[in-house]
């Protein structure tokens, strides 16, 4: 099965309100999470969207 | 020699003419590719020769001959489908694609144009037969003519207004206007935006006009035109710089987003007005004839 969209990766300052199937990566500041999805973005191909203060997905499209 | 073979020589190189004159290569990029432009000479040269030989072929009464123009038909349907897988394959590796709709319509444009090939040789062969080689030559400008308005469909800006704006995001909401276009979530992401973005409004002129830039191949189509002249800010990787085009539901109105690499508002503004109005995207609504109150169904 081929998804046209999906979640590639969610990026959290706070673990306790994210969890599911895709990987979840905790930072600590919002910088960090920056750099982080930055890096994902580049690699996963897909865009980082901001859902919430401090809570970012990476989504392929 | 007899005597058709000078009327057959006039046909042949009257539908080749036709055929280079329709061939430019022009923004769209294609054919730029010089076996691309020999397989459609070469195809071309064919459909003209079908096109004279049927002449002599009716004068002698030799009818059955006539049936081979079915045969013409089916082997110009072929050069249909190699347009669209080559033009398919090709789009693959685009950074911005032209969409299904755009290839659709350039095949389509390329059978049509081997038949108007074949029209205007066996115009030009009859009367050269019937009169002479002036009455040809009156036939054959007669015909490019006819080509040449056959070719050229309508552009964007006989349909559509085409406004500037400035993008703006309202915190991580990229919007042009009031439309909203994409969620960027990187700061960085955002400002490249902001210095390379830019929006333009497509206001459509009537409802018929509302539905076809409605469609999602003519906004792809816009997309890739203005891409491919201005130059697009994208590389593979970076999918957050992507071109869009959204649309207002309230009134029909299209929000384009685009980072071109050439920023002149002026010069993006005439592409996007000189975009081709897709023929597979025109719809006519209003041409429905509706059912008049207390009618008895005139509804065709």
């Amino acid at each position: 099965m081929t998804h046209e969209k999906m979640i590639l990766a969610v990026i959290a300052m706070d673990g306790g309100r994210v969890a599911g199937g895709a990987p979840i990566f905790i930072c600590q500041t919002k910088e960090e999470m920056e750099r982080v999805a930055a890096n994902l973005e580049a690699i996963l191909d897909g865009i980082a969207h901001e859902l919430a203060e401090g809570l970012l997905v990476i989504v392929k499209h | 020699m007899n005597e058709y073979t000078l009327p057959i020589l006039y046909g042949v190189a009257a539908g080749v003419l036709t055929r280079l004159y329709l061939l430019r290569t022009d923004y769209r990029q294609y054919p730029t590719y010089l076996h691309g432009r020999t397989i459609h000479i070469a195809l071309g040269a064919i459909a003209a020769g079908l096109g004279t030989v049927a002449v002599p072929a009716i004068m002698e009464k030799e009818f059955a001959a006539i049936t081979f123009l079915a045969l013409a038909a089916s082997q110009f349907r072929d050069v249909r489908n190699m347009e669209r897988n080559t033009l398919n394959e090709l789009d693959q590796y685009e950074l911005v694609p032209r969409g299904k709709t755009y290839i659709e319509g350039i095949a389509i444009v390329f059978e049509g144009r081997n038949y108007l090939v074949i029209f205007v040789s066996f115009l030009s062969t009859l009367f050269y037969l019937v009169w002479n080689i002036g009455a040809a030559l009156v036939a054959t400008a007669i015909g490019l003519i006819a080509a040449r308005r056959f070719m050229s469909g309508s552009r964007l800006k006989d349909i559509a207004d085409v406004q500037y704006v400035k993008p703006h995001f309202e915190g991580v909401g990229l919007y042009v206007d009031n439309i909203y276009i994409m969620n960027i979530g990187l700061p960085a992401r955002r400002e490249e935006i902001l210095r390379y973005g830019m929006g333009f409004i497509l206001t459509p002129k009537n409802f018929n006009a509302r539905t076809t830039i409605a469609n999602l191949g003519q906004r792809q189509a816009i997309l890739h035109d203005v891409s491919t002249a201005l130059g697009i800010y994208r590389d593979s990787g970076t999918p957050a710089l992507v071109p869009l085009a959204k649309r207002d539901l309230n009134d029909g109105r299209v929000g384009i987003f685009i980072l071109p690499q050439v920023e002149d508002v002026e010069k993006a503004k005439a592409v996007i007005e000189n975009v081709p109005v897709l023929e597979s995207a025109i719809r006519m609504p209003k041409k429905r004839r509706w059912k008049r109150k207390g009618g008895s169904g005139d509804d065709a």
